[in-house]
């Protein structure tokens, strides 16, 4: 058997790899709960392609078609329902553990110097998420899935001079038709899937050229021959790390300590993810929205028109600004912000526990300002919410003018050298 | 013997040097321009093959339009991209009636992006006899009524021309205009439309600047 395993390891470094990356990689020991999501958004990830393989096989990419062949699925497919519902709730889940994996890195500072490229391909998986995720909504053919992506699509023909035109290009038709969907669906199943593998590797290539930051901010890989022997760790971490740096003893390997850990997040996600899914697949409306139950109708706009949950701050902030030019400005500057972080974070200290209250304050006002537009975005237009969606909008873009302001010269505390005991 | 070879290795590796590293250089950049050439020309089909294709193309041609034989207030339909456009040839009593009740609507300047620029303007059209419109709420996609001849004072007191909305009650006037406190947010959408002669209008596109 071992004659074996060395005859591939001679030929393929399989064992290298495996040990390089995921069995002896050095983990710090404090990681948190925070550190369960990137685990969890590649289970997801993996849930998307399989259940996403297995509908394309039912479903049928055409105005006429779409609607009843996802119906189709649903009755008539054995266990249909339970793989589209797999998908849908799935989608949801990705957006949620997503949301909760930006959310560490910005308060633990894992976009700042040396991780800024290791954020900007996790903005990239991101934006590619969203496409991918606005195209998947669409292949259903319903009325949201159509008026949605009017409303989206119609967002570049705000752009000066070759707007128009590039809505055709985009649509394939004057109108978004059975020509648009037909390419969303190439898009959603071959083309961006693509992109985000890609994307994922990128980013784990990166997180382990760099290593992982931890809840404290305090560096793990120390100069080589700066720790005195008692201070490295004990545990087997593979050469690839402890020939360039002094690994402390701050560290565990990645398996099996991080995996059980995660394993136990997965449990945990497994009975919520289980329970959406069996009872609650459409959220009340959130997850799939009722309008969506009926046949897309050219000429029949739906009442309120509202993008899926994980949209709505974005679109908060495209209705509160009056000028269409200028909203989809705003909209995606509030995405550009985000891949600025680490540019716009001048502090050295890394971790929000030692660094200075205003912002802890701000950290935690961002989030509350990005839970309160998506709240805005999400529910019918009411006067007093175009005056609140603009201030809720100020204080979106004011965290990241106030984070550069203040990070230039900010009063932090000691920051430790070693991870506290 | 040796001091041989070592000349050889000189004139191998620098004598000639200054002329190789021009030559090869041009030679990249050349090789790069014109594998960039083949890459902008391999890129070509696939960029506009996501252009609306012929068959789609001919679904939403522009519609030739004959308007010789529309009798003074008369409105036809014709279909233009699956959506019913309304011709009206309005009399010289509904243009005037335009100006009277400006002070009801929503936005009798139309302001709001619902027209091509030609006819931002009180009749919103090209020529003030007549108006083309789309035939769509601006609410919620239903194709209003043509309400003529006193019909319409129901609706608006005082305005005897327009167009009701039987879905959800919205009312415009004879220029598509929305009025005030009716669920429909903007004035009917006006298509880009031009004259060919008197008589021929094309719906679909504009006649190019002069």
């Amino acid at each position: 058997m071992n004659a074996f395993l060395n005859w591939i390891e001679e030929r393929i470094p399989m064992m290298r790899v495996a040990n390089m990356h995921a069995i002896q990689y050095p983990a710090p020991r404090n990681m948190n709960f925070w550190y369960v999501f990137g685990f969890l958004a590649t289970i997801v990830l993996v849930n998307q392609i399989v259940t996403g393989i297995w509908l394309t096989m039912n479903f049928n990419p055409t105005a006429e078609g779409a609607f009843f062949s996802v119906e189709y699925i649903m009755r008539e497919i054995d266990f249909g329902w339970v793989i589209r519902y797999m998908h849908s709730t799935g989608a949801s889940a990705f957006f949620i553990v997503v949301y909760a994996h930006m959310f560490r890195g910005m308060i633990y500072g894992s976009y700042q110097k040396p991780r800024e490229l290791l954020w900007v391909f996790g903005m990239f998986i991101y934006l590619a998420l969203m496409a991918e995720a606005f195209m998947g909504y669409v292949l259903p053919w319903g009325q949201m899935s159509y008026w949605g992506a009017q409303v989206i699509v119609s967002l570049f023909s705000a752009i000066p001079v070759i707007g128009p035109d590039l809505v055709i290009w985009i649509q394939g038709d004057y109108v978004i038709s059975g020509a648009t969907l037909n390419r969303f669906f190439a898009l959603h199943v071959i083309a961006l899937p693509l992109v985000i593998v890609i994307l994922v590797f990128l980013h784990i290539i990166a997180l382990h050229e760099v290593g992982s930051n931890n809840p404290d901010g305090v560096a793990i890989k120390h100069k080589k021959g700066s720790l005195p022997e008692s201070e490295k760790t004990k545990y087997e971490i593979h050469e690839y790390y402890t020939s360039k740096y002094d690994i402390a003893d701050d560290v565990v390997p990645f398996f099996p300590h991080i995996v059980l850990k995660d394993l136990v997040a997965f449990c945990i996600f497994l009975f919520v993810f289980c329970y959406i899914m069996f009872f609650a697949p459409e959220m009340g409306g959130k997850f799939l929205e009722h309008p969506n139950f009926e046949i897309a109708n050219q000429l029949k706009t739906p009442e309120h028109i509202f993008p899926v949950w994980y949209f709505t701050p974005f679109y908060a902030i495209l209705k509160a600004i009056p000028d269409k030019l200028f909203g989809v400005i705003a909209m995606f500057g509030a995405i550009a912000a985000l891949f600025a972080l680490p540019w716009v974070d001048r502090g050295r200290v890394k971790s929000w526990r030692y660094r200075c209250g205003l912002h802890k304050v701000n950290l935690l006002l961002f989030a509350a300002v990005f839970v309160f537009l998506g709240y805005l975005g999400g529910t019918p237009q009411e006067n007093w919410k175009i005056i609140a969606s603009q201030i809720a909008t100020v204080l979106y873009f004011g965290f990241f003018v106030a984070l550069f302001l203040y990070s230039k010269n900010e009063r932090t505390k000691p920051v430790p050298a070693r991870i506290p005991k | 013997m040796s001091n041989v070879s070592v000349d050889a290795k000189d004139s191998a590796l620098n004598g000639s040097q200054p002329d190789n590293n021009n030559r090869r250089r041009f030679l990249t950049v050349a090789t790069s321009v014109v594998g960039a050439v083949g890459v902008v020309g391999a890129a070509v089909p696939f960029v506009t093959s996501w252009n609306p294709s012929a068959k789609a193309k001919a679904a939403g041609a522009d519609v030739e339009v004959d308007i010789s034989a529309i009798e003074p207030g008369q409105l036809i339909r014709v279909m233009w991209r699956s959506k019913p456009v309304w011709i009206v040839r309005r009399t010289p009593e509904i243009l005037e009636e335009l100006a009277t009740h400006e002070d009801h609507l929503r936005d009798p300047n139309s302001e709001a992006e619902q027209q091509p620029t030609f006819a931002k303007n009180r009749y919103r059209s090209l020529k003030e006899e007549y108006l083309i419109l789309v035939g769509i709420c601006t609410h919620l996609g239903c194709s209003p009524q043509y309400l003529k001849d006193g019909a319409f004072e129901e609706a608006v007191e005082g305005v005897p021309n327009g167009f009701f909305c039987p879905c959800h009650g919205s009312k415009f006037d004879m220029a598509g205009r929305v009025f005030q406190s009716v669920p429909a947010p903007l004035n009917l959408v006006v298509p880009p439309y031009q004259f060919v002669d008197d008589t021929t209008v094309i719906i679909g596109s504009e006649a190019e600047a002069v």
